[in-house]
């Protein structure tokens, strides 16, 4: 049996040390070329009409005039008359011409009559006393809930309960198998009744109330002899704001091949999207890319602007067509995360244990309602009673923003509590160590980290009651913590190693930019005995063998699981073939520093290239493959990191500047340190954007968004930032769990450890993320009143 | 973007006669940090653009202890702000302008241009007109999203505020415009230049549509305590929420006259004579300017969403005052250091 298992500290040679980034100096000197910058020779550009109103019907659309222009090559219909439409900036019909003027002039010569119909795009608290909903769910429903990772035994309720619109194709059902929907879920899909609706529309879809333990003892018992504790919280709409937004290049290059450049978080995944729409084989189409400029969750599909990039460059006999997004429809329908808000009770006894959770929340995701946060997080407060709102807006839709739904949950529950400490005099920090107990199997790495933690944010010396920060510009710290999964998905790897030395290894994954170039050459390269850049590694590509898709922090631990499988069979075949040329069996042989010799008898060693020709003529190729269930598990699920925050706010302006974060992070074994870190300073400095600045604000009257630009959608800027320090867990207890996934945790509590840090800065809570001046100034004046 | 004819005027009297008698037909090209992007959006849809980078006589700085500062349209912000005498002459124009914007656009973006930029506001920028309405009639302002709006002057139709965080340091110091139209030369006073629209053809300056902003002039400054204080969001590179540039005499402490000019609260850089009066013949304490503050702001009122912006700028006139006070410019941005 292969020894796959990850090598022990003292066997180490890259793994879980501190590597620079491979793929630093080509995108320092701006060589790495992104979707963006493909551009073939006699590339048409693709353009989109849009809807500009926010919900109407699509009444008749004329393109002939378009047609006709000169240097028009394609025209496609995306959406014809008769369809609904439910939200302004969807896409209608796409173009390609010979440039960018000729594609825009195409565009306006386009008609389309609309039948405006009213829209709403409010997601205000919703009216009190509605009845929970009974209606049946639409498909688009239930991938909603799945998108925003609802859990499985609540969708599998919903369905029994409320039934389906219609009964599921069989094809759809295999399908979202194949995404990894739960097979509960589908089994509930399959029996679920098939129901028609009452017809009676309305945007307020509540589900029905969940309840555990006994919440109304809890809180009776609380009013008497404990601390009650009661606020409003949330998290508006917000963006994704890739920097380089979402598209595809399209071309023929021989009649039936297909050859897609997208900007995607899902490479492998892309062919089976587009066979259906192209009507061709998946395996004619052949997707690339090498660098990506951001996804966030939000660049899994290739959308329909990425399907009529194919069909604009069918209808022009082949030619390259590229269509990216303008900046404005890529906030204005390219990516948003679900808003989330909550009035929530907490109960908590004198000494400070945490005994009840009441919540009604509520929030938008567009026109499909989205899903509701795991309320409360992470704590599992012994009674609860919650109850979630969803509310149908003319938004545009919501896609997975990194750590789906759990930077809402965090800022809602974390907040609470912090208000709860407050009511009891006590340090958060206490307060929460006196609960840890609640957060699960890991409480004692939350414990671990909070250690860390207060060390490096010097919480105990520093940290006052609220409101006692003197002067105009107050100070004040906060903490939050937080989970997720993180196993590694199915992943598969080519490595081949050829008599001359030379090793490379293929493989159909995407970098997001987070390290996984790095990664899989330090796994390969550290358990082949060899320096990283005697490598050649290619990845993004789709004639490669299948990775998975970059999502919800899945891809180091499968890149790097596949790695080592292929890395520890390739190395002990070619080592099979040098052990009689060394007079040694196998088992007997390491490799290090390239140098290939007997264990403890250096005199009897050759180089790698020697070791190499002994293969003869012909290479070694070998699949490492991961899935899940098989053994041994180089990968695991179930990470804990917690974070604090310092602030400075001024009473006068509001302005909230953040000082200093501190984030420790768990994520099993380490593969580089280096760039986990780097994944950690991004998540905090993406936190400290949507915890300040970030919200996508819609025009009640027109249901436009109004700043789909960056100008108003503002982010982060150097000085914003303030010091970041950051801890990776490792060694004992870490290490031996194999690798997970750190992409999502560490982007899930900046904003609650930023608002109890602004509410410990002036005393009342400021409710509603972002901390903007209107927020911070509005709440001083109530709390004053 | 429209398709449009490209001239290049070859001297200042030409420009007026390439320019049209309607608004909207023509543009002046300067920096184009802020055309370029109105054309690509298409808010503005010019038959015709007139660049004027070409003339020489219309750049360059000059500074007289005895006649002033003289600034050329086509100077860029970078040549003002980086200028050894502005900066220690007219320190706080000169910290105006170097906080502008950013580093790429100060080296574009042309004095001129700067006095002349359209509004920032997002139904204007979304191609909802300057003055935007509803079917029946009513202000998509009023009846949106006003967070970023006029706190002052806002009885409407206009609602939009004023976008140059220089020109109220300008205007503070008594900058004078000198505009080129027909042959003529015509000199107006900064704080003049500026008119609140009433109707979607007129535009938020006293420039006629075939006239050009030649030069600015800014009377000595020897003795004037200036200073200014901008309040946003971010460290760099973000519309203020409320910007207060102020020029004082004092004797010893006490202020003996004032100009207190509000910059991001108004459809014009409001000069506000009621802060003046409040802060004329007394002691520079945090009291007063905090009074002055007040009566800057007495008559402000908020469309809805914009009630913050009033103690905002409270802050700002106050701040900018103290700064002043003390002969130094204050730290602007949000940064805490002013007043901490």
């Amino acid at each position: 049996m292969p020894d796959y298992q990850w090598p022990d500290a003292n066997h180490r040679s890259l793994i879980g040390k501190r590597v620079t980034r491979v793929d630093g100096p080509i995108k320092v000197r701006g060589r790495a070329q992104y979707t963006y910058d493909v551009r073939p020779d006699g590339m048409l550009w693709g353009k989109i009409l849009r809807s500009p109103y926010a919900h109407c019907k699509i009444v008749s659309i004329d393109t002939s005039a378009a047609e006709k222009m000169p240097g028009v090559k394609a025209v496609q219909i995306l959406q014809g008359p008769g369809m609904e439409i439910y939200w302004a900036g969807d896409e209608i019909v796409a173009v390609a011409a010979i440039d960018e003027p000729t594609a825009y002039d195409a565009l306006k010569a386009i008609k389309v009559e609309y039948q405006q119909l009213p829209h709403f795009v409010s997601d205000a608290e919703p009216p009190k006393n509605i009845a929970t909903s009974n209606e049946p769910l639409t498909i688009d429903e239930i991938g909603d809930m799945e998108d925003n990772q609802v859990p499985d035994d609540e969708v599998v309720a919903a369905l029994q309960k409320r039934g389906m619109t219609e009964a599921p194709d069989p094809k759809m059902l295999d399908a979202l198998a194949k995404d990894g929907v739960a097979p509960e879920v589908i089994a509930a899909m399959k029996k679920a009744p098939v129901r028609k609706g009452s017809g009676v529309k309305s945007p307020y879809k509540k589900t029905a109330a969940q309840t555990q333990g006994k919440p109304a003892d809890a809180f009776a018992a609380a009013k008497t002899g404990g601390v009650l504790s009661e606020g409003v919280y949330g998290i508006p709409v917000i963006t994704h704001c890739c920097l380089e937004p979402h598209g595809a290049m399209s071309q023929f290059t021989a009649p039936g091949d297909l050859e897609v450049h997208v900007s995607t978080q899902n490479l492998s995944g892309i062919p089976a999207q587009l066979a259906g729409p192209m009507d061709m084989p998946a395996g004619k189409i052949r997707v690339l890319q090498q660098y990506i400029g951001g996804g966030f969750g939000s660049k899994f599909g290739i959308d329909r602007w990425g399907v009529a990039s194919a069909q604009l460059a069918k209808q022009a006999n082949g030619k390259a067509v590229k269509i990216m997004l303008e900046r404005d429809a890529e906030l204005e329908v390219a990516g948003a995360r679900p808003s989330a808000y909550a009035r929530v009770s907490v109960a908590a006894s004198k000494e400070g244990r945490l005994t009840g959770w009441q919540s009604d929340g509520w929030g938008t995701g567009g026109p499909g309602g989205g899903g509701s946060p795991p309320l409360p997080y992470v704590f599992d407060i012994p009674n609860q009673r919650k109850q979630y709102t969803a509310i149908v807006t003319n938004q545009g839709p919501s896609r997975a923003w990194r750590a789906p739904n759990h930077p809402q949950a965090a800022l809602i529950t974390m907040s609470a509590l912090e208000d709860t400490a407050a009511k009891l005099n006590m340090d958060p920090l206490e307060f929460f160590r006196k609960n840890i107990d609640m957060t699960g199997p890991r409480a004692k790495v939350y414990e671990e980290e909070f250690t860390i933690a207060d060390q490096l944010m010097g919480w105990k010396q520093n940290w006052r009651p609220r409101g006692q920060s003197e002067g105009v510009v107050k100070r004040g710290m906060g903490l939050s913590l937080h989970t997720w999964g993180g196993r590694g998905h199915d992943s598969n790897c080519d490595l081949t190693i050829s008599p001359d030395g030379s090793v490379e290894i293929k493989m159909g994954t995407q970098d997001l930019g987070t390290g996984t170039r790095t990664c899989i050459l330090i796994v390969a390269a550290d358990t082949l005995g060899i320096p990283m850049d005697n490598i050649d590694l290619r990845i993004g590509d789709t004639h490669y063998p299948a990775s998975g898709g970059s999502g919800g922090s899945t891809t180091i631990g499968g890149v790097s699981s596949s790695t080592r499988r292929a890395a520890v069979d390739a190395r002990d075949q070619l080592l099979a073939k040098v052990a009689p040329a060394l007079g040694t069996t196998p088992e007997q042989i390491e490799i290090k520093d390239g140098r290939v010799s007997v264990k403890g008898d250096s005199s009897k060693s050759m180089s790698w290239k020697q070791a190499c020709s002994k293969l003869g003529a012909v290479p070694i190729t070998v699949r490492g493959v991961n899935k899940s269930g098989m053994k041994p598990d180089l990968t695991n699920s179930g990470v804990g990191g917690v974070q604090m925050a310092e602030v400075a706010v001024d009473t006068e302006t509001g302005v909230v500047k953040v000082t200093k974060m501190v984030a420790v992070q768990d994520c099993g074994l380490v593969v580089d340190v280096k760039t986990a870190e780097t994944q950690v300073y991004g998540a905090l400095i993406m936190g400290i954007s949507y915890a300040l600045y970030e919200e996508k604000f819609l025009d009640p009257t027109t249901g436009r968004m109004l700043n789909p630009n960056m100008e108003f959608y503002r982010l982060a800027g150097l000085n914003d930032i303030g010091e970041l320090k950051v801890h990776m867990m490792t060694g004992k207890g870490y290490d031996e769990r194999g690798v997970i996934g750190l992409a999502e945790p560490p982007v899930v509590s900046p904003g609650a450890a930023i608002s109890n840090a602004v509410a410990n800065a002036l005393g009342v809570r400021v409710p509603f993320l972002p901390l903007t001046p209107d927020r911070v100034l509005e709440a001083l004046e109530k709390g004053a009143a | 973007m429209q398709p449009f004819e490209y001239v290049s005027a070859s001297g200042r009297n030409q420009v007026g006669e390439l320019l049209a008698a309607k608004w909207g037909e023509a543009e002046i090209l300067a920096g184009g940090t802020d055309l370029v992007s109105l054309m690509k959006d298409e808010i503005v849809t010019p038959r015709r653009v007139v660049n004027i980078k070409g003339i020489a006589d219309l750049r360059g700085v000059s500074v007289d202890a005895q006649k002033g500062l003289r600034i050329g349209a086509l100077t860029t912000l970078v040549e003002v702000a980086s200028n050894e005498e502005v900066a220690k002459q007219f320190p706080a124009i000169a910290e105006a302008v170097r906080d502008a914007a950013s580093p790429q656009i100060r080296n574009m973006a042309t004095v001129g241009g700067n006095l002349c930029q359209r509004p920032r506001c997002w139904y204007f920028r979304n191609g909802m007109g300057l003055l935007p309405k509803d079917k029946t009639g009513k202000s998509l302002v009023l009846l949106g999203d006003n967070r970023y709006h006029a706190i002052l002057g806002n009885d409407g139709p206009a609602y939009f505020v004023s976008p140059s965080t220089v020109v109220p340091a300008l205007i503070a110091h008594g900058a004078k415009v000198r505009i080129l139209g027909g042959g003529k030369l015509r000199e107006v006073e900064l704080e003049r230049f500026y008119v609140i629209p009433k109707n979607e053809n007129e535009r938020e300056h006293d420039l006629r549509p075939n006239e050009l902003v030649v030069e600015v002039i800014v009377p000595p400054a020897a003795g004037i305590h200036a200073a200014n204080y901008e309040v946003r969001q971010k460290a760099a590179f973000d519309w203020p929420l409320a910007t207060c540039s102020v020029a004082l005499q004092m004797d010893g402490n006490q202020v003996k006259s004032a100009r207190i000019v509000l910059g991001h609260v108004a459809p014009v850089p409001w000069v506000s004579s009621e802060a003046a009066e409040a802060i004329t013949g007394k002691e520079l304490t945090p009291d007063n300017a905090m009074a002055a503050a007040n009566a800057a702001l007495a008559n402000a009122k908020s469309l809805g969403k914009n009630k913050y912006k009033i103690t905002v700028a409270k802050a700002a006139v106050k701040r900018a005052l103290l700064a002043a006070g003390k002969n130094e410019s204050a730290e602007i941005g949000g940064s805490h250091d002013a007043h901490a």
